[in-house]
């Protein structure tokens, strides 16, 4: 494999190998926090600040760590780094804090960040390893802030908690969708992301398991 | 008792840890091609969760909370902030401990559970019912039956959705929704029909 260049593993994983769209990693939290943009915007930044320096510092230590016990220095520094994060919300943004609860910690066992520390900064040297998480960090942010804004805009009709569009109840002309409030709508909506995504990007299609074989004699069918 | 049975049925249908909160998805989604892997895991998964959202509990309340270590004489500690390493890492151990002592005495068990009980330590679900059990201040006992009835819930979900993909891959979906597309179209569906469950009052 030729060596990676940093616009390469910074930019890869937004659209061509999207960590939510092709990789299935961290998807928990992408909708859980989803249903305004503000809680979606502050996940997305630790996020990616997390998978960012958590790289960097195991990419750094990646020849001194035995293999047997990787996973749990792995997750040590990856737990210390969240920990940071989540003082930081608790003191700055206690509000927000409270409204992500569990979420901020369940960055630990974001797979995004596991993922990526096994496959990408166990291998290579910490500057490319710290771009490749930031990198991947930016494809799960574009995810969750396209979910963050599609669902709040077109469920509340609100950006940021600002009004962009009157609503029917207070003399507007927009009815909201109630059912972009609601957590499925999360689901279907990832789907049919990763639909748009896959139409767009057809080497990502998966192979059916079962194909199904055509009708012999239409006659004979009936 | 009442309370109990109650605070059980809760974590099971209404608070469901994969379709109501969405933890645990990406062992959801990746291991629920065939029903019987994905019982195996449930299993494990309840396992696990019932031993570890307890110990967790009696290490919140005898270490970790304000004012926990009075026993010691540091009644002003304030360890709380050390929560989220010793939660994962007392789960990594659990888990660790539980592989090695299933493989020495119940190696049948341990072949059915093997390939899952690592990756149960990345288990969403696992963590979120240890920091749900801190958020809510559930004592010993409550800690336990919520540990069950949190994993079993899980096991339910992962069950219910790999005995529909399995009837799923004969069905014909667009290019574009094969796979992981049309999984979450049916995980949103199987959600909102277990939003019917939130209307019930215990």
């Amino acid at each position: 494999m030729a060596k990676p260049t940093v616009k390469e593993v910074l930019f890869n994983p937004v659209f061509a190998n999207n960590p939510i769209g092709l990789q299935i990693l961290g998807i928990c939290s992408a909708l859980a926090v989803t249903s305004n943009l503000q809680t979606a915007l502050v996940m997305s930044l630790a996020l990616t600040l997390v998978t960012g320096f958590s790289n960097l510092f195991i990419s750094m230590i990646r020849n001194q760590i035995p293999s047997s016990i990787r996973m749990i220095v792995q997750m040590v520094i990856i737990a210390s780094l969240v920990i940071v994060v989540d003082q930081i919300l608790k003191a700055y943004a206690y509000g927000l804090s409270k409204q992500l609860s569990v979420f901020v910690g369940l960055i630990i066992t974001n797979c995004i960040v596991m993922g990526r520390a096994e496959a990408f900064a166990m291998q290579n040297p910490p500057v490319l390893s710290f771009w490749d998480g930031i990198g991947n960090g930016l494809g799960y942010s574009v995810v969750l802030l396209t979910l963050g804004v599609i669902r709040e805009l077109f469920g509340a009709g609100k950006l940021f908690g600002v009004e962009i569009i009157a609503l029917a109840k207070d003399g507007g002309w927009y009815v909201p969708n109630g059912l972009l409030l609601l957590p499925p709508s999360a689901f279907f909506l990832i789907g049919l992301l990763i639909w748009a995504l896959r139409t767009w990007r057809t080497e990502q299609l998966e192979k059916p398991a079962f194909r199904m074989a055509p009708q012999v004699v239409e006659k004979e069918a009936y | 008792m009442e309370h109990y049975l109650s605070l059980f049925v809760r974590a099971v249908f209404i608070e469901n840890m994969a379709l109501a909160f969405f933890l645990g998805m990406c062992t959801f989604i990746a291991i629920s091609k065939k029903v019987e892997t994905a019982i195996g895991l449930g299993i494990a998964v309840i396992v696990v969760q019932t031993i570890t959202v307890p110990a967790n509990n009696l290490i919140y309340t005898y270490l970790l909370r304000e004012g926990a270590l009075a026993w010691a004489g540091l009644p002003d500690v304030d360890l709380s902030f050390l929560g989220l390493l010793s939660y994962i890492g007392v789960i990594a151990a659990i888990v660790q401990i539980l592989e090695m002592l299933l493989d020495k005495y119940v190696p049948s068990l341990y072949n059915a559970l093997g390939v899952f009980l690592p990756l149960i330590t990345v288990n969403c679900a696992i963590m979120a019912g240890s920091l749900f059990m801190v958020e809510r201040d559930y004592n010993l006992a409550e800690s336990t039956v919520y540990g069950v009835g949190s994993g079993a819930s899980w096991a339910l979900a992962i069950a219910l959705l790999a005995g529909i993909r399995e009837k799923l891959k004969y069905s014909d979906v667009p290019d574009g929704l094969q796979g992981l597309g049309i999984t979450f179209i049916t995980i949103g569906l199987m959600s909102l029909g277990f939003m019917s469950f939130s209307g019930v009052q215990l």
